[in-house]
C-alpha cells in the first residue's frame, strides 16, 4: 500500500491518488480527467509540443532529456505509421514510482499518451510494462478497457474523428529492457539487446517507424501541463527543471515512501523533514540520489537541491528519483557489491566490457567483502570500472562503473578496513548489537 | 555518384565514398583497426568494442565499425587511449575464455590469440574462478564450446543473414550468455559449417576436423568442389596425403568464403575404406586384383580386337571428370576407336539455351551476376537445396542491394521468403506463369532467369523469346547437376556434338541406346555409374570401368581401373555459369591414377599415343583452347580465378534431345553415387529430409 503523505508534498501527478477508487475512469473524469486531452484536440501539433517544451519537462526515466524536444524530432510527414510507446519497465533499484502512477491513476497515463499521440500524429500506443508487474498489466488493461468503453480510445474518439488505439505489452524481466532501444527490441519480440544509435527512436523506433518513447512519469506529467499551462508546471520546479518529481525515498529513513516534491527540493530536507530523519537516530553516511546507477554522495555532500543540473554538478545524477539513504552502520563494500551483483546479473551480454567487467567486478567485490581482498584489488576495482566507463555499447556499463568508482574513491578507508583477512567491520557491529 | 568524403586517419589524408565506415576506410589505407564482431557483409553489431578509436571533437572514443566517415573527420587509431582500450577489452575477454590453446583446434589461426599477441597485456590480473559449461555436440559436424565463445555473434549472423536458416541464437544473458542451436540441444540446419569458419575462436569446431591436426602441420591446396555444379573453390588442408579440412578462408574463387556441407566436409569419400587401389580383371566371373600393366594389356587387346572387326563401342563420360579428361576421352572415342557412340548423363538443357541465344552477346549469367544484377526469376528450381552458392549469392544480393526475386516453383523454396512474388506451378508447367509476371518483369531494369531441368526444349526456346520480348537486358542460367556437367557438354561428350558445340553430323548412340543395344561389344565407363539405374542389354559386351569405388557398374565390369578422385588430380572444370576453374591435386591414393592418365595409358598400349598426344592436363588444355570455342583462356588467367567461357554464338544446328535431360535433383546431403561414400553427408539428421528445418520441410509439403 501507498505510504502516508507528507505535508511538504506538492501533489500534481499524485493529486488523485488518495481519492477512493482513484483508478476508475469515473473518479478520473470527476477530477479534471481527460480535460487536457479535450483541450489538446483544439490545439495544433506545434502548440502542444511548444507547451511541453516551455514547461521544462525533462524525461523522468533518468537521462533528463527535454521531452518537448524529443517529440519535435519525430518527422511530421512520414509514410510509415508512428507509435507512442511507454517505458513502464521500472527496474532501477531504488525506484518505485511508475508502478504507483499506473496503479492509482492509470487514466492520467492514458491521457498523457493520447496527448502525445495528438502532438506527433500517432494512432497507436503501447505500454511496455515490466514483466514482474503482472498485476499492473491486468490493471492497465482494465483501465484501457474503460477508456475504450467511454470513447477515449478507438477509431473515432469522442466522435471527433480521432483514432488512437492502446495496448499493454509485457516485458520479460530484464533491467536492460528499460533502455529505450533494448525495450524496442524486446517489444518487437526479439532478445532485449540494445540497438546501434543513430537512428534514434524518434526517427526509427518500433518496427523502424517514428516512435515517441518516454517514461510513465513523463507522460503522466503531460495532462497537467496542457490543462494548467506550461508556466504553471515550470513554476513548480527550479529553472530548467520544470514541475514536480516523484522521489522514491528508501533505505535507513523513518518514513520511506514515494513523495511528490518540486524539482530542486533539498536532499537533506527530503531525508529529515519528509522522511523523518535517519532511522534509529543514527548518523547519515551516504545517499544514492537517483537509483543504483548514480554515484553515491557522502553525508557531507548531501546538502544539495534535487534537480538534474545541481546533482550533475555534484558528479552524480538525479536519475530516476530513487533516493537510497544509508546510515553509519552500512558497509560500503557490501553496498558496492550489492549493486554490482545486480548489474552482473542484468548485463545483457551484448558487449564485452560490460558483460565481462561486471562479472569480474562482482567476483572481486565478493572476495573483498569476504575478507580475501588484497591491496592491489582496490586499484583493480577502480581500473576495471574505468575500463568499462564510456566504452560499453549502452549506458548499463556506465551505470555499473560510475557508482563503483564513487564507492572506491569516497570510501577507500572502508575498503582498506576489509583487507588482509579482516572480517567486515560492520557485520561484526551488527552481531555485537 | 556523390562526391567523396575527405578525412584523416592516423595522419593519412584519405577519401572515400559517403557512408564508408571508418574501419573499412582504414583497412583500405592499410591501417588495421582490430575487431571481432565486425564482419564484412553482415549486419553491424558494435558489440566487441575492440575498434574504439579517437575522433577529434568527440568527447568519447568512437566505435569505428559503425561510424561513417565525414568531411574533415580526424581519426586516430593508435594512441595511448585506444591502446589502453584494446588491452582492457582483451583482458576482459580472457577472464572467462579458457587458455586451452594448446589443445584448441583454433590454436595458431585464432583471432583472439593474434589480438592478444598484438594488443594484449603480458599478464592477467584475473585471479577469480572462470565460468565453465560443458562442451556440446550440436550435430555430427558442429561442436560448441561455450567457455571459449567470445559472443561476437558472427555465427548467428552468418546463419540467419548469410544462409537464411537462422538456426543459431543467444540464450541467457551477461557473462553466462551462450549461443544455442534451434533444435534445443541440436541443430536443424543446412550443416554448412559456415558458423565454424567464421568463428574467430575455437568455440565452434568441426566434427570432421577437431583434434585431427595443428593447422600449421597441414598443406593447403585450393581446388574446386566436385559435388554440385556451382563450382565453389574449396581449400583442402592435407597432411600426409590425407584431406583433413575443407574451407575457403582466403575468400578467393567464385564463392568467396561460402561453402555448403558438401564443399566443407564431403571430401571424406576420398579416404573411404572401399576406395579401389588396384586394377581388377574378371576371372571366372570374379574380379581379381591384377597389376596395372596386366589390366591395361587386357583392355587394349580387347579394344584393339573390337576396333579391328568394326565392333560396336559405347563410351560413357562423367559429369565429375575434368575438361581435359572429357576432351581426351571423346577424342579417343572419335579418333582412336572411331566411334561416335559417346555420351554422358545430361542434366540441363544447355544446348537448347545456347542455340536459342544465338546472335546475342553476354546472355549467360555469371556467378558474380547473382550478387550484382537487380532482378531474378527462378523457374522450377530449389536453389537453396540444389545450388547453395547461387542461393547464397542471390540472398546476399537481396540483403545488400535489395534485389527483386520472383519464384515459380512446384514447392515452397527458401527464396520465397524474400521474393517479390512466388507462384506455385507443377513441374514442367512453370512456363505457364510467365505471362502473369510479364508486367512486373518488364518493369525491372534487368533480369537473370535461372531454370531447372523441368524447363527444356521447347520451353527453353519460348523462355528466351519471352525474355527477349521484355525489352530489358536478360541473362540466363540453365541449371545443371555436377561439378563439370557444363564442361562435359562443352567438351562434346554427346554423339551429336563435338567439342565446342560443333555438330558432328555423324550418327552415334546415346547413353540409353548404348545400354539398350543388345549387340554392344564394349562399354567403357569413365567415372559414371549408369548401371546403378539401368541394366545393360548386351550380354557379350566387354565392360571397362574407371572408378574410385566398386559401383554397380564396376561390379558388372570385366576390367576395373581405380581412378583418382577430383581432389587427386589437376585440370579444369566448368561450373553451372560456364566459368572454367582449375582443380588441383591435394592428395593421393596409392594405386589409383587420374582418368586422364588411364586413358592415355590405354591409348599408348593400343599404339595410339601419336594420335592422342601426351596426357598432361596442361597440354590437353592447350588443345582445348585451340578447339573449343570460348575456352581460349590462358591457364595463368584461369589460375587467377574463374573465367567465363562463352560458347558458340550461332545456331548449334542439331536435334537436341530434351528426353535425355534430367536432373537427379541432388539435395544438400546427396551427391549421386559419390555421396554414398561420404560418411559425413550420411551422418547428419537432415539427410532424411534434405532440407534445413522441419518448418521448411512442412512448408514444402
Amino acid at each position: 500500500m501507498y505510504n502516508q503523505p507528507s505535508p511538504l508534498e506538492v501533489p500534481v501527478l499524485t493529486r488523485r491518488f488518495r481519492l477512493p477508487n482513484s483508478h476508475k475512469i469515473d473518479t478520473y473524469l470527476a477530477n479534471e480527467g481527460y480535460q487536457a486531452f479535450e483541450k489538446a484536440i483544439g490545439m495544433s501539433q506545434d502548440d502542444i509540443i511548444n507547451e511541453v517544451k516551455a514547461s521544462g519537462l525533462r524525461g523522468r526515466g533518468g537521462a533528463g532529456f527535454p521531452t518537448g524536444m524529443k517529440w519535435s524530432f519525430v518527422p511530421r510527414q512520414s509514410p510509415k505509421p508512428k507509435y507512442i510507446i511507454v517505458n513502464g519497465d521500472e527496474s532501477e533499484p531504488g525506484t518505485c514510482k511508475d508502478r504507483l502512477l499506473m496503479e492509482f491513476d492509470p487514466h492520467q497515463l492514458i491521457e498523457g499518451i493520447l496527448i502525445a499521440g495528438l502532438a506527433v500524429g500517432a494512432h497507436q500506443g503501447y505500454i511496455y510494462i515490466r514483466g514482474e508487474f503482472r498485476y499492473l498489466i491486468e490493471h492497465m488493461d482494465r483501465a484501457i478497457d474503460e477508456a475504450y468503453a467511454r470513447g477515449y480510445l478507438g477509431d473515432n474518439i469522442l466522435g471527433r474523428g480521432i483514432k488512437f488505439h492502446l495496448a499493454t505489452h509485457s516485458g520479460a524481466g530484464a533491467y536492460e529492457c528499460g533502455e529505450e532501444s533494448a525495450l524496442l527490441e524486446s517489444f518487437e519480440g526479439k532478445r532485449g539487446n540494445p540497438r546501434i544509435r543513430p537512428p534514434f527512436p524518434a526517427v526509427a523506433g518500433a518496427y523502424s517507424c517514428p516512435t515517441v518513447l518516454n517514461n510513465v512519469e513523463t507522460y503522466c506529467a503531460v495532462p497537467s501541463i496542457i490543462l494548467k499551462g506550461a508556466a504553471y508546471f515550470a513554476g513548480l520546479g527550479s529553472p530548467k527543471n520544470g514541475g514536480t518529481r516523484l522521489f522514491c525515498l528508501s533505505g535507513h529513513v523513518n518514513k520511506p515512501g514515494v513523495y511528490e516534491l518540486p524539482m530542486g527540493f533539498n536532499l537533506m530536507r527530503l531525508i529529515n523533514e519528509v522522511g523523518g530523519g535517519v532511522r534509529g537516530g543514527k548518523k547519515l553516511k551516504a545517499v544514492i540520489p537517483g537509483g543504483s546507477s548514480c554515484p553515491v554522495l557522502k553525508a557531507d555532500e548531501c546538502d544539495l537541491n534535487l534537480d538534474f543540473d545541481t546533482v550533475a554538478a555534484a558528479k552524480s545524477m538525479l536519475g530516476s528519483g530513487g533516493v537510497v539513504v544509508m546510515d553509519e552502520d552500512t558497509c560500503m563494500v557490501k553496498a558496492a557489491l550489492r549493486i554490482m551483483r545486480f548489474y552482473a546479473h542484468e548485463s545483457c551480454g551484448w558487449c564485452i566490457p560490460c558483460r565481462e567487467g561486471t562479472t569480474w567486478l562482482r567476483k572481486v567485490l565478493q572476495r573483498f567483502h569476504d575478507g580475501q581482498g588484497v591491496k592491489s584489488d582496490i586499484v583493480l576495482i577502480g581500473d576495471l570500472s574505468r575500463n568499462m566507463l564510456g566504452r560499453t555499447f549502452c549506458p548499463l556499463g556506465d551505470a555499473a562503473a560510475m557508482p563503483t568508482i564513487a564507492f572506491v574513491e569516497k570510501f577507500r578507508d572502508e575498503f582498506e578496513a576489509h583487507l588482509d583477512g579482516k572480517p567486515c567491520p560492520y557485520e561484526k557491529k551488527l552481531v555485537a548489537a | 555518384m556523390a562526391d567523396p568524403v575527405k578525412f584523416t586517419i592516423d595522419g593519412q589524408e584519405l577519401e572515400a565514398a559517403p557512408g564508408t565506415l571508418v574501419i573499412e576506410a582504414a583497412k583500405r589505407a592499410g591501417i588495421e583497426i582490430p575487431s571481432f564482431c565486425y564482419y564484412e557483409g553482415y549486419s553491424l553489431q558494435a558489440a566487441c568494442r575492440m575498434c574504439l578509436v579517437e575522433v577529434e571533437k568527440m568527447p568519447k572514443m568512437q566505435v569505428a565499425c559503425t561510424l561513417p566517415v565525414a568531411n574533415g573527420m580526424v581519426v586516430r587509431t593508435d594512441t595511448p587511449q585506444t591502446r589502453g582500450a584494446r588491452k582492457s577489452t582483451l583482458e576482459f575477454l580472457l577472464t572467462n575464455h579458457p587458455l586451452d590453446c594448446p589443445v584448441c583446434d583454433k590454436g595458431g589461426e585464432c583471432e583472439l590469440q593474434d589480438m592478444v599477441f598484438r594488443y594484449g597485456a603480458g599478464e592477467s590480473r584475473f585471479t577469480e574462478t572462470k565460468l565453465h559449461v560443458d562442451e556440446q555436440q550440436w550435430s555430427p559436424v558442429v561442436y560448441y564450446d561455450g567457455p571459449r565463445c567470445i559472443l561476437c555473434f558472427r555465427c548467428v549472423r552468418a546463419c540467419e543473414e548469410g544462409m537464411g536458416v537462422a538456426a543459431l541464437g543467444v540464450v541467457n544473458r551477461g557473462a553466462v550468455s551462450l549461443i544455442a542451436p534451434n533444435g534445443g540441444d541440436h541443430l536443424n540446419c543446412d550443416e554448412c559449417g559456415q558458423c565454424i569458419d567464421i568463428c574467430p575462436v575455437g568455440a565452434l569446431t568441426s566434427g570432421a576436423y577437431r583434434y585431427q591436426t595443428r593447422p600449421w602441420e597441414m598443406e593447403h591446396t585450393g581446388t574446386i568442389c566436385t559435388h554440385c555444379a556451382d563450382g565453389c573453390k574449396t581449400t583442402l588442408g592435407t597432411r600426409n596425403d590425407q584431406i583433413i579440412r575443407g574451407n575457403n578462408r582466403d575468400r578467393s574463387g567464385v564463392n568467396g568464403e561460402f561453402l555448403c556441407v558438401k564443399g566443407r566436409y564431403a571430401f571424406d569419400f576420398n579416404d573411404h575404406a572401399e576406395r579401389l587401389q588396384s586394377p581388377m580383371v574378371k576371372v571366372n566371373g570374379k574380379l581379381e586384383p591384377v597389376s596395372w600393366a596386366k589390366a591395361l594389356e587386357v583392355v587394349s587387346k580387347k579394344f584393339g580386337e573390337i576396333k579391328a572387326r568394326g565392333g560396336k563401342f559405347g563410351v560413357v563420360g562423367s559429369n565429375h571428370s575434368t575438361n581435359e579428361e572429357n576432351f581426351y576421352l571423346q577424342k579417343f572415342a572419335r579418333q582412336g576407336l572411331g566411334t561416335n557412340n559417346i555420351d554422358h548423363r545430361r542434366t540441363g538443357d544447355v544446348v537448347t539455351l545456347v542455340d536459342a541465344l544465338s546472335g546475342t552477346n553476354g546472355s549467360l549469367a555469371t556467378t558474380a551476376d547473382m550478387y550484382e544484377r537487380k532482378a531474378f526469376l527462378i523457374l522450377g528450381a530449389d536453389l537453396a537445396v540444389e545450388h547453395p552458392l547461387l542461393s547464397f549469392q542471390i540472398r546476399a544480393n537481396y540483403r545488400h542491394h535489395a534485389a527483386r526475386i520472383y519464384t515459380v516453383t512446384a514447392r515452397a523454396v527458401r527464396e520465397d521468403d524474400y521474393a517479390v512474388r512466388s507462384i506455385r506451378k507443377p513441374a514442367f508447367s512453370e512456363f505457364e506463369a510467365l505471362e502473369e509476371l510479364r508486367g512486373a518483369l518488364a518493369a525491372e531494369p534487368e533480369l537473370v532467369i535461372l531454370f531447372g531441368d523441368t524447363v527444356k526444349e521447347p520451353d527453353v526456346r519460348k523462355l528466351v523469346e519471352f525474355g527477349q520480348s521484355l525489352g530489358i537486358p536478360v541473362k540466363y542460367t540453365a541449371l545443371v547437376d555436377y561439378s563439370n556437367s557444363r564442361g562435359a557438354i562443352d567438351m562434346g561428350l554427346v554423339p551429336e556434338l563435338g567439342p565446342g558445340f560443333h555438330a558432328t553430323g555423324a550418327a552415334g548412340l546415346t547413353l540409353p541406346e548404348m545400354l539398350a543395344a543388345g549387340d554392344l561389344d564394349a562399354l567403357w565407363v569413365v567415372g559414371e555409374n549408369p548401371l546403378g539405374q539401368a541394366a545393360l542389354a548386351s550380354k557379350k559386351a566387354f565392360v571397362v570401368v574407371q572408378d574410385m569405388f566398386l559401383t554397380e557398374t564396376a561390379k558388372a565390369a570385366d576390367v576395373v581401373l581405380p581412378s583418382a578422385s577430383a581432389y587427386e588430380k589437376n585440370g579444369t572444370v566448368t561450373n553451372v555459369c560456364g566459368e572454367v576453374q582449375r582443380v588441383k591435386r591435394a592428395a593421393a591414393t596409392m594405386g589409383a591414377k587420374p582418368d586422364l592418365e588411364i586413358i592415355g595409358l590405354i591409348a599408348k598400349e593400343m599404339g595410339l599415343a601419336a594420335t592422342m598426344g601426351p596426357w598432361l592436363p596442361d597440354t590437353v588444355y592447350g588443345e582445348i583452347r585451340r578447339t573449343v570455342k570460348g575456352y581460349d583462356i590462358p591457364l595463368p588467367l584461369v589460375a587467377l580465378g574463374a573465367q567465363q567461357t562463352v560458347p558458340v554464338n550461332g545456331r548449334v544446328g542439331v536435334d537436341v534431345r530434351p528426353d535425355l535431360v534430367w536432373s537427379a535433383h541432388e539435395n544438400l546431403f546427396t551427391s549421386g553415387t559419390l555421396g554414398r561414400y561420404s560418411k559425413i553427408l550420411n551422418s547428419v539428421i537432415e539427410k532424411r529430409s534434405g532440407t534445413a528445418t522441419p518448418e521448411q520441410e512442412l512448408a514444402r509439403q
